[in-house]
């Protein structure tokens, strides 16, 4: 499989001999990233959410809004710093620190590109690997749940206590997913360094299917993809994001964690969040969507994969895993404690477990049978998986059913689930549905009405309402003038 | 790499890196380790032992053993320590150890034991490997850490292996035996039995909060009504009724004034509020 790997694809034995100057240009050079990628981010996140919301975002401070963040960065560092009377001092000044730290170093074992040559020097992009390259990952998330914790804890309140247990209890249950989901990763590429990971997904997998050649996907989120998706699922819960953000549940615990916190403090708890979503994205990229080889249309052209143009490939892969974070976070309303303790550790990781078995046994197999991998994953895994995904079909309409019925039975103007006859009482107002049917008010699920008009702003006095019906009702802008210009501006 | 070279020639030559790792990282374990028997309190005993831990990880690390020295960090640093931190912590923040000896002379005695153990044990270790020569490193692990460690495990301490997994096993079950509770299956209704249960009653919104339009926040100050009449559902159960003297209701336009007489004043006459200029 790594026969076509290229010359400029680094091993190991390429880590380790770089001049000092070149540590240190690598070094700046991933911290300018982190911290560059977190300031994007933040404003990213912020314009995408307010897209899905209909609003329009930040869009005073720069060009089109988007140094919003680093005013916010700039105003955070010159706010006063409270320190809480009932604190214990120096943890509490410490757990900041012990929460960023370990983001910034996780990242340098992500891969970013080949070899290339700075100012002469062949070096790989990457800062170091080793033979336990994915295991520094898991020992730097593992450490900077303590940052969490202790924050929590040495805030001396009780909502940042209840925050930082909280956090202490998900991040420990979705590691141990998170860190299963990788297994299988490990058991196809023969290795935990991150770059001969990388090389495994280097050349795709020669199939013939009934005589007809070509060449199969090489990603292992393609070739894995029950992993790629517990791996997903878990390092939403493993950051901290919604809908997993229940550290810091706005409704439930004020901020959480970091509800006493404040100035550089407050700000470096900030960096820590968005640089781990930054470094999960890049791992997601490493472990399963090829690295920074260029995806398939692009890596026709030979070139996509020589020189600095990998980088490109690299972050633009974690450009939309971040997005998907921030989709995720647009959509999905936060779980309840219980439920989300129970998917982790009755769901995810029996899951994953399952499935290293199924993988450890079509791998065994592939060895004995002499197949190669993607005539298994062809002939074995895609009917098992096309089995499999029709009985989970099955299984939830089966389990829905009641649920289903009762929507059919509102729907249809009968909404109350347990008695269907029910006295006719007349609907009050003019409505959409039937007049002979029984009132929403009798009780059944609480169903907003159909005919609903919102009456115009106050704010609006004088003028002609924004949406007569039916369309978006009001920005909470003054004037229409101006809910003309925003059409162009997000 | 450079210890693997020096093996070959059997005598030990730590390579400047690694002297400089253990001259920092040493006194750091130790602090940690004496840090953690001095601190008065529980939690920062526990952040010194996970300094030490830190520590030995990367000492494993330095000795050619990066495996083991990423399981301590993962295992013992990040799951096992975290979970005493959160016992800890539930435990609640002012339990102090107590200054108060229950036996007498029993802190001078477990000082001179203890003492008297590390420099046996230290001094047994000093001269047992004093001069020892340093070989087949290389050999052990031909073809690398992970592969080498992982043979061993699975094929000539296999049984110890699967013995330590099944007694870690036991005890997870036995925990969670003693901490279960047997609840007959269908005696509690679900969320969704509930909420359907509710929205068939009367009242499918919750009750009102005592103190709502209210002056005081106590349980027994029942919810006011926006008309002032107290609201029967937020009566608390097992208090009385207790009312707090109300403010005098504005009773219309000639109390209130205009509406910018109701924000304040606009000429200057005396004002407490601080900040207003009088």
């Amino acid at each position: 499989m790594t026969v076509l790997a290229t010359a400029n694809q680094p091993t190991l034995e390429d880590f380790g001999h770089d001049v000092w100057w070149i540590v240190l240009i690598k070094v700046v050079g991933i911290f300018a990233v982190l911290v560059l990628l977190t300031l994007f981010a933040i404003v990213f996140e912020r314009k995408v959410v307010a897209r899905m919301q209909q609003r329009i975002g930040p869009n005073r401070v720069g060009p089109r809004g988007y140094l919003q963040s680093l005013a916010d960065g700039l105003k955070l560092a010159f706010k006063e710093d409270i320190m809480p009377a009932l604190a214990d001092k120096p943890v509490y000044f410490l757990a900041p620190v012990i929460a960023c730290i370990p983001a910034f170093v996780a990242f340098s074992v992500i891969p970013l590109g080949p070899t290339v040559s700075i100012f002469g020097e062949r070096t790989p992009l990457q800062l170091t690997d080793a033979p336990i390259g994915v295991l520094v990952i898991l020992a730097c998330s593992a450490m900077g749940v303590y940052g969490i914790v202790l924050a929590g804890w040495a805030s001396g309140s009780t909502y940042p206590l209840l925050g930082g247990l909280r956090s202490a209890a998900q991040m420990v249950s979705y590691e141990i997913a998170m860190g299963l989901s990788i297994v299988a990763v490990f058991l196809y590429s023969g290795s935990m360094s991150t770059s001969e990971i990388v090389a495994a997904q280097a050349d795709g997998n020669q199939l013939s299917f009934f005589g007809w050649e070509f060449t199969g996907p090489s990603w292992f989120a393609v070739l894995l993809p029950v992993s790629f998706v517990i791996y997903v699922i878990a390092v939403v819960g493993e950051t901290n994001r919604a809908p997993f953000d229940l550290a810091e549940a706005e409704s439930e615990l004020v901020g959480g964690f970091h509800t006493e916190y404040s100035s550089l403090k407050f700000a470096l708890f900030f960096l820590a969040e968005y640089i781990n979503m930054v470094t999960v994205s890049a791992l997601a990229a490493t472990l399963f969507l090829g690295g920074w080889r260029a995806p398939w249309p692009i890596s026709i052209w030979d070139g996509a994969n020589t020189g600095w143009w990998p980088l490109l490939w690299f972050f633009l892969k974690v450009v939309v895993a971040l997005f998907i974070f921030i989709w995720l976070r647009g959509t999905l309303p936060r779980l309840r404690y219980d439920q989300f303790m129970h998917f982790g550790w009755k769901v995810l990781v029996p899951v994953a477990l399952v499935w290293i078995l199924v993988v450890a046994t079509m791998r065994t197999v592939a060895r004995e049978a002499e197949l190669s991998t993607g005539e298994v994953a062809l002939y074995v895994g895609l009917p098992i998986a096309v089995l499999v995904l029709l009985g989970l079909f099955l299984a939830g309409r089966v389990a829905q059913r009641d649920t289903r019925l009762a929507a059919a039975e509102a729907a249809a103007g009968s909404n109350h689930p347990t008695q269907p006859e029910v006295e006719v009482l007349p609907a009050a107002g003019p409505r959409h549905r039937p007049t002979t049917g029984p009132s929403r008010a009798e009780g059944g699920f609480p169903i907003p009405p159909m005919d609903l008009k919102v009456p115009p702003s106050p704010r609006l006095r004088g003028r002609e309402p924004v949406a007569p019906s039916g369309g978006v009702v009001g920005t909470g802008r003054r004037g229409s003038t101006s809910t003309l210009q925003e059409d162009g501006d997000v | 790499m450079s210890l693997v070279a020096a093996a070959a020639d059997t005598t030990v030559q730590l390579s400047g890196g690694e002297t400089v790792v253990f001259w920092v990282l040493g006194p750091l374990a130790l602090a940690g380790a004496l840090g953690m028997v001095f601190s008065r309190n529980a939690v920062h005993s526990a952040l010194w032992l996970v300094t030490t831990m830190l520590c030995l990880g990367v000492f494993y690390v330095v000795q050619e053993a990066p495996f083991l020295g990423a399981v301590q960090i993962i295992v013992y640093t990040g799951a096992i320590m975290i979970l005493f931190l959160f016992v800890l912590m539930l435990v609640g923040r002012d339990s102090s150890d107590s200054v108060v000896e229950t036996l007498r002379g029993q802190r001078i005695a477990a000082t001179v034991l203890g003492v008297g153990f590390a420099a046996l044990v230290g001094a047994g270790i000093a001269r047992a490997t004093q001069d020892l020569p340093v070989i087949g490193l290389a050999g052990a692990q031909a073809e690398g850490n992970i592969p080498a460690v992982s043979e061993l495990l699975f094929t000539k301490y296999l049984l110890a292996f699967e013995v330590t997994s099944a007694l870690l096993i036991t005890a997870a079950v036995g925990a969670m035996i003693l901490a279960h509770i047997e609840r007959e299956p269908g005696t509690r209704r679900t969320q969704k039995e509930l909420s359907r249960a509710r929205f068939l009653t009367d009242r499918p919104q919750t009750h009102p909060g005592p103190g709502v339009f209210a002056r005081a926040n106590s349980v027994a100050a029942p919810a006011l009504r926006p008309d002032g009449s107290l609201a029967e559902s937020s009566f608390a159960t097992g208090t009385e009724v207790q009312l707090p003297d109300q403010m005098p209701r504005p009773t219309g336009r000639e109390q209130l004034g205009s509406p910018d007489a109701a924000l304040g004043t606009t000429d200057g006459t005396p004002s407490g509020i601080p900040g207003r200029q009088s």
